[in-house]
């Protein structure tokens, strides 16, 4: 285990953020993570600052989303401004700022899709796991079911567009989605 | 080809060639190296070794293989940009971003036949000398980077990766980077500052053509899935060989992807330019659905322009209805829109052309990455314009307003995004305009109530 220090990192500004966090600390990654994360920075023999999406991709795996006190890790871990890991969190739409469901589904929304029903098919993964999408915007994606269980977004084309409508729930992959029931059904 | 068996189901259609896609739902196939090199995978790579690197490029010239990611630029041609007496690290890169809508085929190469990938990466590093490759993958395919990775190790394992492959000296590393969802990251220089671990901005060209300025602004070789496959087979035939596939200038085979309104929508290969638009929808794909009649066909992903169903096109001396067009490179271009990355969008009578549009519009407007002022306001304008036509709460001058937004952003930004995102508007506007203006209400036309309008008049639209 590895707690976060608030000792600066070599090319970190001690910057609010840093100071912010280092008091609400609860923050930690667990070793086997970390090794993983580790072993990613080495695919990267030229430039470490190269492994910010995969290091991002790891601690998202395991937390469910990147939270401010994981961008501070990242940058410590990288030797990177804070800022610059905060710029790559913000811009991607496949990195999440705040915790999802247990089971994260991403309905495909483009054409292909959209002409196979894939707006219906949202309709209906909402109406049955009980998930309110009216406060959705451009900053806030995700909508999350009362309980938990079950979050929900659009995503731009799978490239799966002959099967539609398509979605991943987690790291399944679905074709041809019918069912709602039978999908989350799957979840348990 | 005959004696492969396919899964039941989905066995090619007589009119494919399969070369690429020869192990894609093939009966008893798995992804494994034992059933590759079984199948004589990696007796190209071997082969190449044995040939001087430039002499690959050579062979790759002379098969005439265009890039299958979208701009369909000769490959051999790009190879031969790299700097003379270049003393920088060269790098190669795998644009398996695979994410311009209607373009579902590298999906199948790096989920069924990883180790052809693989192959063809290995041989193309050997030609450009590149000793570190990554392969960009969308991060949208979680299973299809653990299926390379693995791949990767087993290729590690049997020596064809890693120090001195196959004991020629050669040595060389391959990486799977996962994007994070954004489209930007496949064109190529947005893909290369995301390897770069930054945001995906596009690089302005010149100077940062990748093979001069690319990956840590080193020469940088980028070329799609499909693409690094080709390089495979050419080996296999030789350059010429494999030219007499397909037609001059458009040569090899060609994964074509249909989407939309037709019977069987899925992923074909077949020789450059053997079949036409009507073959592919009719013979290949079952024909339109029912008593429907074609409205439109988007032929190269999203980003190509649409024919209309009823149009003809002069090509050359000949008028050609849409159903007489061969699905080659220069044809499509000579019809006005291009072969691009394959995704072919049918489109029925079945469909509002504004609802169509404000689809695409929506996708642009959320992909765009907004460094470019046109680009970034342009393609949310046209969004929120043709949001309002399907709302029924457009004028009929919002049709013109929405047209001159696509005008000014194509050819005013860094990357050809802007292209991308103004030739929809652009040719569903010139092609179906009545359509359009159909859908909205001659009595909001009150300025006042669309401001962008006024904007247009004064030439600022
Ligand atoms: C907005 C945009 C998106 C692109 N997306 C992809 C993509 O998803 N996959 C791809 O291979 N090429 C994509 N390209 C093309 C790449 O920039 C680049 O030309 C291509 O990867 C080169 O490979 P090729 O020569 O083998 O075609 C895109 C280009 C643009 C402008
Ligand atoms: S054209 Fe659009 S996507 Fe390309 S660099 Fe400019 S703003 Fe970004
Ligand atoms: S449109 Fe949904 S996968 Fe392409």
């Amino acid at each position: 285990m590895r707690p976060l220090t608030n000792e600066p990192c070599l090319f970190a500004k001690p910057t609010l953020l840093i100071r912010k966090f280092s008091f609400s600390m609860s923050f930690e990654v667990p070793a086997d993570v970390e090794a993983k994360v580790d072993e990613r920075i080495t695919h990267y023999p030229v430039s470490k600052r190269s492994a910010v999406l995969p290091v991002i991709h790891e601690l998202q795996h395991h937390f469910g989303f990147i939270s401010e006190p994981a961008v501070e890790w990242i940058a410590e871990k990288l030797e990177l401004e804070p800022i610059k890991v905060l710029e790559v969190v913000t811009f991607y739409p496949g990195i999440r700022q705040s915790a999802p469901g247990k089971y994260h589904i991403r309905v495909c929304r483009t054409l292909s899709c959209a002409m196979a029903g894939s707006y219906e098919l949202m309709e209906s993964l909402c109406e049955t796991a009980k998930i309110d999408r009216s406060g959705v915007n451009h900053h806030n994606p995700i909508a999350v079911s009362p309980d938990g269980k079950f979050s929900i977004e659009f995503a731009e084309c799978l490239a799966s567009c002959g099967t539609g409508p398509v979605c991943l729930v987690n790291d399944d992959f679905y074709e041809a989605v019918e069912d709602a029931g039978e999908l989350l059904g799957k979840y348990k | 080809m005959s004696d492969l068996k396919y899964i039941a189901g989905k066995e090619p259609h007589p009119r494919e060639r399969r070369m690429i896609f020869k192990n894609v739902d093939r009966e008893g196939w798995d992804q494994s190296i034992d059933t590759y090199e079984k199948d004589g995978g990696y007796e190209m790579l071997k082969k190449a070794l044995k040939m001087e690197p430039g002499d690959i490029t050579s062979e790759v010239k002379a098969g005439g293989l265009r890039g299958r990611g979208g701009a369909g630029f000769p490959t051999g041609v790009k190879w031969g940009f790299l700097p003379p007496n270049n003393e920088k690290p060269v790098y190669l890169i795998c644009n398996a971003d695979e994410s311009e809508p209607g373009t579902f085929k590298d999906r199948y190469i790096i989920h069924q036949d990883p180790h052809q990938l693989i192959e063809g990466m290995v041989i193309s590093c050997f030609a450009v000398n590149a000793k570190l490759a990554y392969i960009y993958i969308r991060e949208e395919f979680p299973e299809g980077a653990a299926i390379l990775e693995k791949a990767i190790e087993e290729a590690h394992a049997k020596g064809y990766l890693g120090k001195d492959i196959l004991g020629t000296g050669f040595d060389l590393e391959i990486y799977v980077h996962r994007g994070a969802g954004a489209y930007i990251c496949g064109e190529e220089t947005g893909l290369i500052e995301s390897l770069e671990g930054k945001r995906p901005y596009p690089r302005i060209k010149p100077p940062y053509f990748p093979a001069a300025m690319g990956l840590y602004l080193c020469p940088t070789i980028v070329n799609n899935v499909e693409t690094l496959c080709h390089v495979k087979h050419i080996i296999e035939l030789g350059g010429e060989e494999w030219a007499k596939i397909g037609k001059p200038n458009n040569t090899g085979t060609r994964l074509l992807c249909v989407s939309g309104d037709v019977q069987k929508p899925g992923y074909y290969e077949v020789e450059v330019g053997s079949l036409t638009m009507g073959e592919l929808i009719n013979d290949v794909c079952g024909g339109l659905k029912e008593g429907r009649k074609l409205l439109a066909v988007i032929p190269g992903g999203s980003s190509a322009k649409v024919l209309r169903g009823d149009e003809t096109y002069q090509v050359g001396d000949d008028e050609l209805t849409i159903w007489d067009i061969p699905m080659d490179f220069d044809t499509l271009a000579a019809c006005g829109s291009m072969a691009g990355s394959g995704g072919v969008i049918v489109i029925d009578d079945s469909r509002s052309i504004s609802w169509v549009l404000n689809n695409i519009n929506a996708f642009y407007a959320h992909e765009s990455c907004g460094q470019c002022t046109p680009c970034r306001e342009g393609s949310l304008w046209m969004k929120k314009i043709t949001d309002r036509v399907v709302a029924g709460k457009a004028s009929p001058q919002d049709i013109d307003t929405l047209y001159g937004v696509a005008k000014n952003i194509d050819g005013r930004t860094i990357c050809a995004f802007g292209e991308a995102c103004s030739w929809p508007t652009e040719s569903f506007v010139e092609k179906f305009k009545d359509e359009l203006v159909a859908d909205t209400k001659p009595e909001l036309s009150d300025d006042i109530l669309n401001p962008e309008s006024e904007l247009a008049a004064a030439g600022l639209g």
